[in-house]
């Protein structure tokens, strides 16, 4: 079985008090480096290796908050999975919407999955832990994505 | 949680040609925490017939798929790139589920947008134990789509 990636980048914006989900992750003890970017530029020049972020190491994970202020979410994800660089990074999409139309876009733009985050914190950190772990200790990743080259 | 609002099975499409791997499939999804109901196509031009069928005249999509890679007939990775280049089909998450650990698997199934990449265990408890853990995810954890169809 492929070792777990060490990086997870969880790119959620932080005004509304908190990062939920690099926090749920953290929580969840799952072993790995968090890494938070607020917004969708940042996201994509850190996985890009760009500026300062050429040192970087590619995430095996990525988890998306819908919810970002500039409401640009599956703009973001729409050009992670249009690059043939990044498109092979499982992308976990999560947002407080429950709607079907943002689920459906989500899928559309070839999001690996969509969470609707649960209220409850206790179940929000089993869902973030469950979606790591199914990326990266079920199912199996490119090896350049699980080795965080 | 049964399904999204109204209470009907999960449906679950599974590509795959081998009977024994159906069955003990099968065995495994009956075991889950969500009712689900399996439909199984044995090669992927079935496959895809089910899929369009299901789009054109109303019978429902799948809300996921597990897609064996060496089929019959026509091979999983050409229902996966048909699927994912489907503007209405692409939605359905697609789990590889194969014999192959192939890094050339892999690699092109992630590329072709295939949701997720799994490799099915020689061993018998191993193997349900991994259809169990799709199962919890895919049924209990995540939020599947809507089901496809053809817009009016």
């Amino acid at each position: 079985m492929a070792e777990a990636p060490r990086n997870a980048l969880v790119i959620e914006d932080n005004t509304g008090g908190g990062r939920p989900t690099a926090e749920a992750l953290r929580e969840s003890k799952v072993r790995c480096s968090v890494i938070v970017v607020a917004d969708g530029a940042e996201a994509l020049a850190l996985l890009r290796r760009e500026d300062r972020y050429s040192e970087s190491k590619r995430p095996g994970i990525v988890f998306l908050d819908l919810d970002l202020p500039k409401r640009n979410g599956l703009e973001v994800l729409a050009e992670i999975k249009r690059d043939p660089n990044l498109q092979r990074i499982p992308v976990v999409v999560l947002s407080a919407s429950d709607t079907e139309e943002d689920a459906r876009r989500s899928y559309s733009l070839h999001a690996n999955c969509y969470i609707t985050k649960p209220a409850d914190r206790g179940e929000f950190i089993r869902a973030v832990k469950s979606a790591y772990e199914f990326w990266l200790a079920t199912a199996r990743l490119p090896a350049d994505i699980s080795q965080g080259a | 949680m049964i399904s999204e609002a109204t209470g009907r099975a999960v449906e679950i499409l599974l590509v795959e040609d081998n009977p024994g791997d159906v069955r003990l499939t099968r065995e495994a999804l009956k075991e889950g925490k969500v009712l689900n109901n399996l439909t199984v196509a044995g090669d992927g031009a079935e496959a895809l017939a089910i899929l369009r069928r299901g789009l054109d005249d109303g019978s429902r999509c799948p809300d996921l798929i597990l897609l064996d890679l060496n089929l019959p007939k026509m091979d999983g990775r050409e229902v996966l790139e048909e699927i994912k280049g489907d503007e209405q089909l692409r939605r359905i998450p697609v789990v590889v589920l194969t014999t192959s650990s192939a890094e050339e698997d892999i690699l092109r199934s992630y590329n072709l947008h295939a949701n997720c990449y799994v490799t099915k265990p020689v061993d018998l408890e191993q193997f349900m134990k991994v259809v169990l853990s799709i199962e919890d995810f895919w049924l209990t954890v995540v939020r599947l789509p809507p089901a496809a169809e053809r817009a009016a």
